[in-house]
């Protein structure tokens, strides 16, 4: 039940059994997050620093909720994205930050592999908050646990991950988590954002939408990033939303009661309709929830090394 | 009996079977005694023995007054006094306690009283979950050695031992036959 190592850089590097204890680990601080007093004194007396090096709302907060809800200190620390943020200065900063005795740090940075330089240089643990597009840890896990809890176990299940694969950290490390557990993933998306190769991870690729959402049990979607058009990867939005956005009829592809799924923020309209971001089958909100549970138990994993 | 279980710490008897279930009989006549009846009581039980010795007062309870007994289950592990300085992190388990403990008088239920710091824990889990008009503790052992000034309102059995001793509860629920030994070897942790 304990978790033998310091840092959490990526899905590649957990082996099943580790995701299988972070997982349970989850499970009774949901049950925290759902009381009225949310808070346990579990990390009483440690302190978490919140490195982020990109923008985000959304994962910062969860993992700002996180360490509060477990009585842990939190400092959030965004350094100007304008500086030459690579290697040395990136370490220097962290080490700073170690100096003030923290014990976790969780970090975002637009660099691939940013997290693995940041965790050999110093004592404290790291956990891999995003680094370019190599992998988001978290997001994967969160998403387990949400298929579990609404599936009760991800063998055997086939999941489609639409969209942009190759640009997307929240899609590799789903596909190394999914395989992993032993789901069967297939991905789809336009030709210039599905990454080569990747039949050797064992994933199944489409480029037809109605194809790929057929029989699956989870719909994970990929945000489009917008500023990604300027690049030529596909001509218009439009187009894109009509090729590749989940609309109603194409939920009827999948089982009977696919789970729809988004890492968020979502683009209504383009990667996903209105009506079925709306509908009782996405799950997107319970997303939300999980992460600040999976957090806590990540946190509470890595906690007893300090 | 399994009283092979080990070469090196022979077991000794503390309670059979039988003495067990008279002992939360006698409990729960107690409790009954002490709080005239089931309004507002509830049983909330540690785990993970002191959950399945809730269930069974709860059944005696329910055959003695004809009714049901709230029951919840409790995980001190976050509220550990001793989270800080472990090697290794106890297994998590999950609170459960689907009624509002506000205002009710709450019996905790544990195994083994030893030091008191689990129930100290457990004081600490209840209050955070709301304010109870009460909290009683009942404990099918007790074994001395407190290091926190805390005391059983319910006991089946005073056992004296010294520090160094293990006492086990073994119970069905968990596979076992049915008693209470008291086992020679180093300390583990309370």
């Amino acid at each position: 039940m304990n978790l033998k190592r310091k840092d959490i850089l990526s899905m590649a590097s957990l082996a099943p059994e580790e995701i299988a204890i972070i997982l349970e680990a989850a499970e009774p601080f949901k049950e925290v997050s759902g009381r009225e007093i949310k808070k346990v004194p579990a990390l009483r007396g440690k302190t978490v620093v919140n490195l982020f090096f990109e923008p985000s709302t959304r994962t910062r907060t969860s993992f700002e909720l996180a360490a509060k809800r477990l009585s842990a200190d939190v400092i959030n620390f965004s350094p100007s994205d304008s500086s030459v943020v690579k290697g040395e200065s990136l370490i220097d900063t962290a080490r700073n930050i170690e100096s003030m005795q923290a014990d976790i740090i969780v970090l975002r940075h637009k660099a691939a592999g940013a997290a693995e330089v940041l965790a050999k240089s110093i004592h404290s643990s790291v956990i891999n908050a995003g680094d370019g597009w190599h992998e988001h840890p978290t997001q994967a896990l969160l998403d387990l646990f949400t298929i579990k809890e609404k599936k009760g176990e991800l063998k055997g299940l086939h999941v489609a991950i639409v969209g942009d694969v190759a640009h997307s950290r929240v899609a590799r490390s789903n596909i190394f988590a999914l395989t992993k557990m032993g789901a069967k993933v297939r991905v789809v998306g336009p030709a210039t954002m599905i990454p080569p190769y990747l039949d050797r991870l064992g994933v199944e690729v489409y480029y037809q939408m109605d194809d790929a959402l057929s029989g699956v049990d989870v719909v994970m979607m990929l945000r489009l990033q917008l500023e990604r058009q300027s690049r030529s990867l596909f001509p218009s939005i439009r187009e894109y939303a009509r090729l590749y956005g989940l609309t109603q009829e194409r939920v009827q592809m999948a089982a009977k009661d696919a789970l729809i799924m988004h890492p968020g923020p979502i683009n209504r309209g383009v990667e996903i309709a209105h009506e079925v971001a709306d509908s009782a089958s996405a799950v997107i909100l319970n997303q939300v929830t999980n992460g600040v549970a999976v957090r806590m138990g990540l946190m509470y994993l890595l906690s007893e090394l300090h | 009996m399994n009283l092979d279980r080990s070469q090196s710490s022979p077991e000794t008897l503390i309670m059979d079977g039988p003495e067990m279930g008279r002992a939360l009989t006698r409990i729960a006549h107690e409790i009954l005694e002490r709080n005239k009846g089931t309004g507002d009581l509830a049983l909330v039980g540690i785990r993970t023995g002191g959950v399945y010795l809730g269930q069974r007062l709860r059944k005696i309870i329910g055959q003695i007054e004809q009714s049901e007994v709230p029951l919840g289950e409790l995980d001190i592990t976050l509220y550990r006094d001793d989270l800080a300085i472990r090697k290794n992190q106890p297994v998590l388990r999950k609170t459960s306690i689907p009624f509002n403990i506000s205002d009710m008088k709450v019996v905790l239920v544990d195994d083994v009283l030893f030091t008191g710091r689990t129930i100290r824990a457990a004081l600490d889990g209840l209050v955070d979950l709301g304010r109870p008009a009460e909290v009683q503790l009942a404990v099918l052992v007790d074994r001395g050695h407190r290091q926190l000034p805390i005391r059983a309102n319910y006991v089946g059995k005073n056992i004296p031992t010294s520090r160094e001793e293990i006492v086990q509860v073994f119970l069905e629920e968990l596979g076992e036959e049915d008693h209470v030994a008291k086992l020679k070897g180093k300390e583990n942790s309370p």
